[in-house]
């Protein structure tokens, strides 16, 4: 097999981004693993079903869903534990998101100006989405 | 390599197999799911500030059955393409076997999605 040298690793912008896209990646199984169990520590087994425990797990919010039976659960739960988990959860969701979707859209167009505007509407959309969804978990 | 007359077919025919169509699936996935999050977001906000009938009917096009097995599908998928990803980057010694992994990626994926299309037929057939 053939060898090619590589720059070696540093503290670039794109090597942060990749980092972080698979920790964030990682971090959101963890994360909806973690809403599972202690869901089910705090007597899930008798306050919602299996569909709506899963959709707890990993949106620990109730005004995202209009069919599920969220919102009769949320008095009891919708406490500081509840919002840190779903904060941590849409920011690496937004985030591991539009980074993705900055990727793509830099392999389309390569260097140029065009890429500069670009990177900047993709970063004004993820502030845009990052302040709305805390709003939402704020205020419910 | 002269330029064919049928590039697109050439671009078809183009060897990259199991593994470009998994990378081409994981960029599609990954699409879609920025944007069907940010329609949660969105509708969320619209349902919780407003009370506006826009959030309700966006929650419900994104609530039906219909939607939920292409939203499976693209979930499911990304995030076991994802986790094969992360294998291969922090082992790299594993891209010997990257073919493999790739099969094995399908094999795991199939039963998963196969029971979530299963329980949301049957959810379909009882009416919604």
């Amino acid at each position: 097999m053939r060898t090619r040298t590589v720059p070696q690793p540093a503290m670039s912008f794109e090597y942060t981004l990749w980092i972080f896209t698979r920790i964030s990646g990682l971090g959101m199984l963890g994360l909806g693993l973690i809403g599972f169990v202690t869901a089910l520590i705090m007597n899930a087994r008798n306050l919602l079903d299996m569909n709506t425990l899963l959709r707890w797990s990993f949106f620990p919010n109730p005004n995202h869903v209009v069919n599920s039976n969220i919102p009769d659960i949320s008095p009891g739960w919708s406490n500081a534990y509840w919002q840190v988990m779903e904060m941590l959860i849409v920011f690496f969701g937004i985030s591991h998101g539009f980074n993705g979707l900055r990727v793509i859209i830099e392999d389309f167009i390569g260097h140029s100006l065009w890429q500069t505007i670009l990177r900047g509407a993709v970063f004004l959309l993820w502030l845009f989405f990052l302040i709305i969804a805390v709003y939402v978990i704020l205020a419910s | 390599m002269a330029v064919s007359k049928n590039a697109w077919l050439t671009g078809l025919r183009y060897r990259g197999g199991d593994n470009m169509l998994v990378w081409m699936l994981h960029r599609i996935s990954g699409l879609a799911m920025v944007l069907f999050v940010g329609a949660h977001i969105l509708s969320s906000f619209f349902t919780q500030q407003l009370g506006s009938t826009w959030g309700i009917a966006l929650n419900t096009i994104y609530e039906s059955p219909y939607f939920q097995i292409f939203l499976y599908f693209f979930v499911i998928f990304h995030v076991i393409n994802g986790l094969r990803i992360i294998l291969l980057d922090f082992f790299p010694k594993l891209l010997e076997y990257q073919r493999e992994l790739t099969w094995l990626e399908w094999i795991i994926f199939i039963p998963i999605f196969g029971l979530s299309v299963f329980i949301t037929v049957i959810k379909i057939l009882n009416g919604g």
